[in-house]
């Protein structure tokens, strides 16, 4: 039996660059691999890699695996598969990284079933266990509602982890590590879907993950309009984006892109200000890590008043024209 | 092309019940007996998606659901919107799988039914959130698939999917037979019609036990599992909210300008 040995982080490059999810696994993989007394080690494939493998040892990685190939560009599952099964089936770790994303997602699972060991997915927490050295899977279960700790002995131990739950390390720049570049081979012919189109269609101005202020609207507002009128006229204030939970983006209300929740996006502004969101595990799975919550919400029993440190009771069209006319008004002194 | 397509759906407790009702008692999720049971949001997503199809291209769906004691009324949903055939995969060996032991049931069975053009899943179930299970029938049927669906379709052995991505979609072309798992911007699930109800109250769902998709007990279920559940607990949450009041709701909303300004939040 093949001996499992290591972390290893799947790497993501967003335009070029080692993605924040990358450098927030290698954070929470270096402290499991050193409670292991085990190497860290990194997979980063794309077109081309260059200077992201350094940055990888920056972020933490005893060995940085760079694959370079002109069919991993974009990200396209049976490209990506090959690589990550040969690379894994070569290095055989004993606990595998990946991030929650939209590449994790689609890859983690085929992964698994792929080297026929199980995942666990959108882990919020990761240790050793000092007695078995398995790796301790802690993740948010029935839309947010508990959460749930799993272990597995089927080598790999795979997981995901949430986006923003686990900090990076300092970049240090001076770490010392090996980047080995690494040669696999794409058959193209096992490569059975085929991107013909892809198109952006996220709204101009401040992105969403990036916003230091969140404006949020829930199932309340009743409709598309509050989001583009007193909603954004809120946001523009501050300088922040709009969002929304679930039901506005099911129901079209807003793009589907501004769903802040479980399965939408995950955010951790400064400030969030929900407006007539109930405030349902499977959004607040989204929002939790924001700085302040400000809740604005006419059922004095609504969930959100748990997780807000600050509120007002009381219907959206009466709260929301004196808080921004008053802001104006302290915003101009 | 009528396209035979196959609907995987799973019975849920309601995922909209309240937060405080879901409690956890000797590490397991109780709810109260006014959480009814129903298919999992994004299973119903998966059925929409196969009914836009048979409403172009025609075709037949059969909807698979797997557990033990299934509430007729609410897994027949599927047939009364408009699946032909349902058949469950009900016994207690199925009961407490994890996405290894639920995925392999799933996809013996999908052999079993043998004739399929797509395979629906919906991108996670709405109990324990994992998103595996249509990925892993893709692998174990050495089939492609193709996740976070918003809008499908099937022309001459191929279909077209346009894919949600953080910023926008891909549309992407895959062959068939292939796994599609779908995501909310599929639209909701048509309401039944009456005359969809009549005909769903005369139909009876085929049930197979695991003899009959030819797997042993021992890789079913609990007995199957390759992920331990260690624990399921609640995280302690403290509300420590301030309400900001006022005589009037709009003072309260002015009150709360001036408080957040005094606390240098803005």
């Amino acid at each position: 039996m093949a001996e499992y040995k290591g972390v290893l982080v799947c790497g993501e490059l967003a335009d070029g660059k080692l993605a924040s999810i990358t450098t927030e696994l290698l954070g929470c993989g270096r402290k499991l691999a050193d409670e292991l007394k085990e190497g860290l080690l990194c997979l980063l494939a794309s077109d081309k890699v260059g200077e992201a493998s350094k940055e990888a040892i920056a972020f933490g990685a005893d060995k940085v695996y760079a694959v370079e190939h002109p069919a991993l560009k974009e990200y396209q599952a049976d490209s990506y598969m090959q690589v990550a099964e040969k690379l894994v089936k070569d290095v055989s770790p004993r606990v595998i990284l990946i991030g929650q994303t939209s590449v994790g997602r689609d890859l983690a699972p085929r992964l698994a079933f792929r080297l026929g060991t199980t995942v666990t997915t959108d882990c919020l927490n990761l240790s050793i266990d000092p007695a078995t050295k398995l790796l301790v899977q802690t993740r948010p279960v029935y839309g947010g509602n508990a959460q749930a700790v799993f272990t597995g002995e089927s080598m790999p131990q795979m997981v995901t982890v949430r986006t923003k739950a686990m900090s990076p390390l300092e970049r240090n720049a001076s770490r010392k590590g090996e980047v080995i570049p690494t040669k696999i081979d794409i058959d193209a012919s096992k490569v059975r879907t085929k991107v013909l189109e892809t198109v952006k269609e996220e709204a101009v101005g401040i992105k969403l993950e990036d916003a230091p202020v969140i404006v949020s609207g829930g199932r309340g507002l009743g409709g598309p309009q509050p989001f583009q009128t007193i909603l954004k006229e809120l946001a523009d204030l501050l300088h922040g984006a709009v969002g929304a939970s679930r039901p506005p983006a099911d129901n079209g209300w807003v793009s589907e892109h501004l769903h802040i929740g479980l399965t939408g996006k995950i955010v951790a502004p400064d400030i969030y200000i929900a407006i007539a969101i109930s405030g349902a595990s499977q959004h607040t799975a989204g929002c939790s890590g924001s700085k302040h919550i400000i809740a604005i919400n006419k059922d004095p029993e609504a969930n959100i008043f748990r997780e807000a440190q600050l509120g007002v009771v009381g219907k959206y069209e009466e709260v929301l024209p004196a808080f921004i006319n008053k802001l104006k008004e302290l915003l101009a002194v | 092309m009528a396209v035979n397509m196959i609907v995987c759906c799973k019975q849920v407790p309601d995922p909209e019940a309240p937060p405080a009702v879901f409690k956890v008692v000797n590490n397991k999720m109780t709810l109260p007996p006014e959480v009814k049971p129903v298919i999992g949001q994004y299973e119903e997503f998966a059925l929409e998606a196969a009914l836009k199809i048979k409403d172009t291209a025609g075709g037949k769906i059969t909807a698979l659901s797997l557990g033990n004691n299934f509430v007729r009324d609410v897994i027949k949903k599927s047939l009364a919107v408009g699946a032909d055939e349902l058949i469950l995969l009900e016994d207690k060996a199925f009961e407490d799988g994890d996405s290894w032991s639920t995925a392999n049931a799933l996809a013996a069975a999908i052999k079993k039914v043998g004739t399929y053009d797509i395979v629906f899943c919906g991108r996670q179930s709405s109990d324990w959130d994992a998103g595996q299970v249509g990925l892993g029938i893709a692998e174990i049927l050495g089939i492609p698939a193709v996740t976070l669906a918003r809008k499908v379709e099937v022309s001459g052995g191929k279909a077209k999917v346009e894919r949600v991505i953080p910023d926008g979609y891909q549309v992407i072309e895959v062959t068939l037979p292939a796994v599609i798992v779908v995501t909310s911007g599929i639209g909701a699930l048509r309401y039944a019609t009456l005359k969809g109800i009549m005909a769903a109250a005369k139909k009876q769902p085929v049930i197979w036990k695991p003899a009959d998709i030819g797997l042993d007990p021992s890789r079913l279920g609990a007995a199957g599992r390759r992920s331990k559940l260690d624990k399921l607990f609640q995280p302690v949450k403290e509300s420590k909210c301030e309400i900001v009041g006022g005589e009037t709701v709009a003072e309260a909303g002015a009150k709360l300008a001036v408080r957040l300004r005094e606390a240098k939040l803005l």
